[in-house]
Order: C-alpha cells, then sequence, then structure tokens
C-alpha cells in the first residue's frame, strides 16, 4: 500500500514544476455529471467510473479523470493560449482485476493553444521526459492523427471512410470494416437479400419505436448505394496494413512514412506535422534518435486522442500501470464546446506510482 | 459446522431443484408453514438448505456465507466480477433454460446482425441526438458483450420488468433479455439478432470459492458429490 502522505508530497513536487513551466493551478469538482461523460465515452464509461446519484441532480460520476473538468473550464472562462496544472484523485471502477487500484492521485499538465501544435506537443512531451528521467522510463509515442489521415486518403466514398475512423479505437471492428470495403470478405447473405428484395417490409408487422420506416428506408437506400461501390484497391489496404504495423524509432519510422506518404498522399501533412515535432523535441533536449514510435499506439484507449499521443512505463517493473501518459484531443474539446473546438494537448503523471517505483531503487 | 446450500425460495425454479435433488436421492423440503422460508434436508449428513431469492444466491456464495447455491448462468455473470475466481460450477441441472439476447423491432428489415445494429445506432445517435436505448436488466452481460463486438454509441436503460414493451413505450429502441420460447417477443413485434445471442443459460448447482471449507465440511462435499453421482 503506497503512503498517501508521501504520495502527495511527490504529486506537490510534481505541480511546482508544472507552475514553473507557466501553468495556472485548476481546481476540480470531484462530482461530474454524468449525462456530459456518457454523451462524450459512450456506456464504456460505467464500466470505469462510479455512478452515484441524488434525486435533484440525477445520476453524477466521480471524476475518472480531469480532462473534462479542465476543458469545460477553459472553454467557459479561459483565454486562449493557456496553460493548466491540477491534482488530485481520481476514481476508476474495478470490474475484473482487484488488484487496480480504484482511487489513485494524478497530476496533470495541459495547453491549450492554437498556433503551432507541434510545438505544444513537444513542450508537453519534452516537460514530461525531464520530470520523469530519473525514474529510467521508457516511453512510447504514436499519432492518431496520421491513421485517420492515412483513412482519409483511400479511395472511397466519404460514408466508408466515416464508418472507417468512427471504430479507429475499436481495432477489431475497424478490421471487419476495412476487410469488406476491401472485398476481402463477401457481402453478407442477409444483406444481398435485403436490397434485392422487391418488398423488404413484407410480413414485418406494425412499426413502433422511435426509429421510424423512413429511417429504415433512409439505410436501406445507403445500403443499395454501398453495394455499387468498388472496393478499396488491395494496394491501399496493403500500405494501411503496413503503416500500422510500423514499430521503430522515430528517426527510421519518419522515414518509412514519407515512404508510404508518395503512395498516400493524404498523410502527408500528417507526417511533416510528426516532423516538425521532432525537430522541436530535439530543440527541447529530446533525443529523438532513441525514441520510439508506434504507429498503433493509443488505438485501444478510449477514444479521446486523435493526434500525438504518449506513455511512460518502467520495463523495470511491468507489474506496475503506466507511470504517465498523454496526448492531444483537439476533438474532445470540440464535442465539450458543441463545435467550437480549441487545440489541446497534455497529459497526466501518477505519483502514487512514482512512489512506489522510488521505494524500490532504494 | 454445517454446509449451506442456497436453493430459490419459491416458484418453478424451487419445485425443479427438489425434483433434481430428489431424483438423485437427497430430500429437500420446505418446513413450517407456507410463508416460512425454512427447509430441511434429508439424505446427505451435515447439509443445511437455506431459501433464498435467486437473485440474492450469486452474492451469497461470493461472499462465502453459503458454501453451495443453485442459480442460473446469467445471474452468476451478470452480478459477479471475475466470477471464476469466486464460484466453481459444479453441475448444470437441465432445467431453467433460457438465452440471454438482443431483439429489435420486427420493422427493422435492415438490422440483421450486431454489425447493422452498430450502423443504425452511428445514424440513429446522428438523427435523433441521443444513443439509441437498449433496455436491460443485464447491464454488464451486454455492455462487455457489445464491446467486445465493437458496437458503439448504445446507451442501456434500466428495466426491471416489461423489458419487451419499452420499444412500444418509446422508452428504449431495442432489448436486451431473457427468453425460452421467443413467444413474449414476437408477441411484441421484436426479433432476434442472427448474431444476438450473448449467453445461453440454466440452472446450475455451484460451489463456494470463499466459504469456509474446513475437513468437516469437505466430508460432508464428498458425500453429496457421491450421492448426487457428480
Amino acid at each position: 500500500m503506497t503512503d498517501k502522505a508521501k504520495t502527495r508530497a511527490q504529486a506537490r513536487a510534481y505541480q511546482d514544476v508544472f507552475e514553473a513551466a507557466g501553468a495556472v493551478p485548476f481546481e476540480a469538482d470531484i462530482l461530474q455529471s454524468a449525462d456530459t461523460l456518457l454523451d462524450l465515452y459512450g456506456e464504456d464509461i460505467r464500466a470505469r467510473a462510479y455512478v452515484t446519484s441524488d434525486p435533484l441532480r440525477g445520476e453524477q460520476m466521480l471524476r475518472p479523470d480531469f480532462t473534462v473538468p479542465v476543458v469545460q473550464g477553459h472553454m467557459a472562462e479561459g483565454a486562449t493560449p493557456a496553460r493548466y496544472t491540477y491534482s488530485g484523485q481520481v476514481f476508476r471502477r474495478q470490474e475484473e482485476n482487484e488488484a487496480r487500484a480504484s482511487e489513485y492521485q494524478q497530476v496533470g499538465f495541459e495547453i491549450f493553444e492554437a498556433k503551432d501544435p507541434h510545438t505544444s506537443d513537444a513542450e508537453v512531451f519534452a516537460l514530461f521526459q525531464q520530470t520523469l528521467a530519473p525514474l529510467g522510463l521508457r516511453a512510447s509515442t504514436g499519432d492518431i492523427g496520421i491513421l485517420l489521415a492515412a483513412v482519409d486518403g483511400l479511395t472511397t466514398t466519404d460514408r466508408r471512410k466515416a464508418a472507417l475512423k468512427r471504430h479507429i479505437w475499436r481495432p477489431r471492428r475497424f478490421r471487419t470494416l476495412l476487410d469488406r470495403f476491401a472485398g476481402r470478405t463477401a457481402q453478407p447473405a442477409h444483406r444481398k437479400a435485403l436490397i434485392t428484395s422487391g418488398d423488404p417490409f413484407a410480413d414485418t408487422g406494425p412499426e413502433i419505436g422511435l426509429r421510424s420506416r423512413a429511417e429504415v428506408e433512409a439505410r436501406i437506400a445507403i445500403l443499395k448505394e454501398d453495394a455499387t461501390v468498388a472496393p478499396i484497391p488491395e494496394n491501399e489496404v496493403q500500405i494501411l496494413d503496413e503503416l500500422l504495423s510500423l514499430r521503430e524509432k522515430s528517426p527510421m519510422v519518419l522515414e518509412n512514412l514519407r515512404d508510404i506518404a508518395v503512395d498516400l498522399p493524404s498523410i502527408g501533412p500528417a507526417v511533416e506535422n510528426m516532423a516538425l515535432r521532432l525537430d522541436a523535441m530535439a530543440q527541447r533536449g529530446v533525443n529523438v534518435d532513441d525514441l520510439d514510435f508506434e504507429a498503433a499506439y493509443g488505438r485501444t484507449t478510449m477514444e479521446y486522442y486523435d493526434g500525438f499521443v504518449f506513455g511512460f512505463v518502467s520495463d523495470k517493473r511491468p507489474d506496475l500501470p503506466t507511470v504517465a501518459s498523454g496526448g492531444r484531443y483537439d476533438a474532445l474539446t470540440a464535442v465539450l464546446g458543441q463545435g467550437v473546438g480549441v487545440p489541446a494537448v497534455g497529459g497526466v503523471i501518477r505519483p502514487g506510482v512514482v512512489v512506489d517505483l522510488l521505494e524500490e531503487n532504494q | 459446522m454445517t454446509v449451506k446450500l442456497g436453493v430459490p425460495s419459491k416458484g418453478r425454479l424451487m419445485e425443479k431443484t427438489f425434483d433434481w435433488f430428489g431424483a438423485r436421492g437427497v430430500s429437500l423440503s420446505r418446513t413450517g408453514n407456507e410463508r416460512e422460508y425454512a427447509g430441511a434436508i434429508d439424505g446427505v449428513e451435515g447439509l443445511e438448505l437455506v431459501l433464498l431469492s435467486a437473485g440474492e444466491i450469486p452474492r451469497e456464495l461470493a461472499a462465502g456465507r453459503i458454501h453451495l447455491g443453485v442459480t442460473g448462468t446469467d445471474l452468476i455473470r451478470e452480478k459477479l466480477a471475475a466470477w471464476e475466481t469466486r464460484v466453481n460450477e459444479m453441475a448444470p441441472m437441465g432445467f431453467g433454460h433460457a438465452d440471454l439476447v438482443i431483439a429489435v423491432p420486427k420493422i427493422w428489415v435492415d438490422v440483421e446482425t450486431l454489425d447493422d445494429l452498430d450502423a443504425a445506432a452511428a445514424a440513429f445517435r446522428a438523427k435523433h441526438g441521443f444513443r439509441l436505448r437498449i433496455a436491460t436488466k443485464y447491464h454488464r452481460l451486454i455492455r462487455e458483450f457489445l464491446r467486445d463486438q465493437g458496437v458503439a454509441d448504445y446507451q442501456l436503460v434500466d428495466s426491471q420488468g416489461a423489458t419487451e414493451g419499452t420499444v412500444k413505450n418509446e422508452t428504449a429502441e431495442a432489448v436486451a433479455d431473457i427468453t425460452s420460447t421467443g413467444d413474449t417477443l414476437r408477441a411484441n413485434h421484436l426479433r432476434i439478432l442472427s448474431d444476438g445471442l450473448v449467453h445461453k443459460s440454466q440452472a446450475t448447482l455451484l460451489k463456494s470459492r470463499k466459504a469456509d471449507w474446513g475437513p468437516e465440511e469437505r466430508a460432508t462435499l464428498v458425500a453429496l458429490t457421491k450421492q448426487l453421482g457428480l
């Protein structure tokens, strides 16, 4: 059991570092609106967050992280650019592993800045790397933005691209859709029967529920249209597979990505953004030649990060959770701001895990 | 110390459980008047009958307050996280069969599979401004199933009874419920998705891993399993 006083002292030390880097302390409520979190993350959040309620405010959740309140706070009264730091407990419901903490401290640093996102990405990463340097951790990085740009570049309809992008964070469903859109798997038989049926509504009984017959008809029309779409060319699927499997030191990945961009030009801007980011990191003292980059990194987190992503783990203690993690979440701010987003990037450290590591080292 | 056997306290599930044990030479019976939840066991020494609501048996097993229990595997999986670490399935009992399924209105001719449901949910959310609602009382099982299957843009709404009616009442767009014959679903103009079978449940004899299993209790268990032919 980690000593709470030590954890708090460690958290305080990190917050001092973040304040010295220009961040304003931010205080968040522990109780957060369940509606907002559910709308943002979907039903899965119920498996991860504690839900409570009262008859006046309805369902509330114990904050599973600080991101949502920080973004809301910034949108309500903050002026961009801004830097925030926060420190406090987060609560995570555990259904599968009793050994995982259901309550732990997080210290965070977030940048809201519209100009030169690669500079902010580099600032956050360099700050985290320097702050955590004494712990001898291994950093992993990735960039969801490159994956989204790759999907955008496929030769297919916008509707199919949207379906793929919606499932970027669900690799299995993404694969099923990609295989079907590429003609690798056949159109399901029931769908073929549906779109060739003269009267699909024969023998279906009354119209019940909120989803109207018109909505069903609209989807049949979409399926009919989709059935005439040419498959995504095989070479493009291979390129996408190659891209998804990239896992190397950053400069090597950058070279590979530039090669891929010749055949898939849509990723060009995202790849050049990565190049700018690596330069900005190098300027801030990060040894980018030794920095791991994994194209699929961050794909299995919640649909949240849509650009640069990073994490720090201890190879000596693989049993411990990720010590620190973060990334860019522009899309999330746009959802919370009802369409008006602010480019944002940030990360959190778990000081309790740091204390465990330090005690180990002594 | 006696070995406590938890059995559903009423209805067909209780009768069928009594029959199942009776057919194997262990006689279970209720004692006292009809309203009193007390019972007796003949055929095996050191065994005590505890009559409980079927829904509470998973929790009592997990806490180790009963050693053995009879309930549906659906309830075990819904109510106990990491159920395998808490209870051990000793014997399926061959009754109380029920399938936990996901069903949609028959009129949704475009939705035959979970893949369709996912696409319909995306379109529904875009049109109506909220996530497609699925009424159920099996929140954990359904959520885990849909997560594994990569279905997004839905929400679960709680329904503790008459779940099949929620679509007509427009409090949900689809349902996830227990069915044995599918008659109630059909009568309410609902159709099961072709890959919408979440779990096949039946009444099962379960052993608590947490209960106090001393030498005496173990001896009783050995005698019982021998008598039951397990």
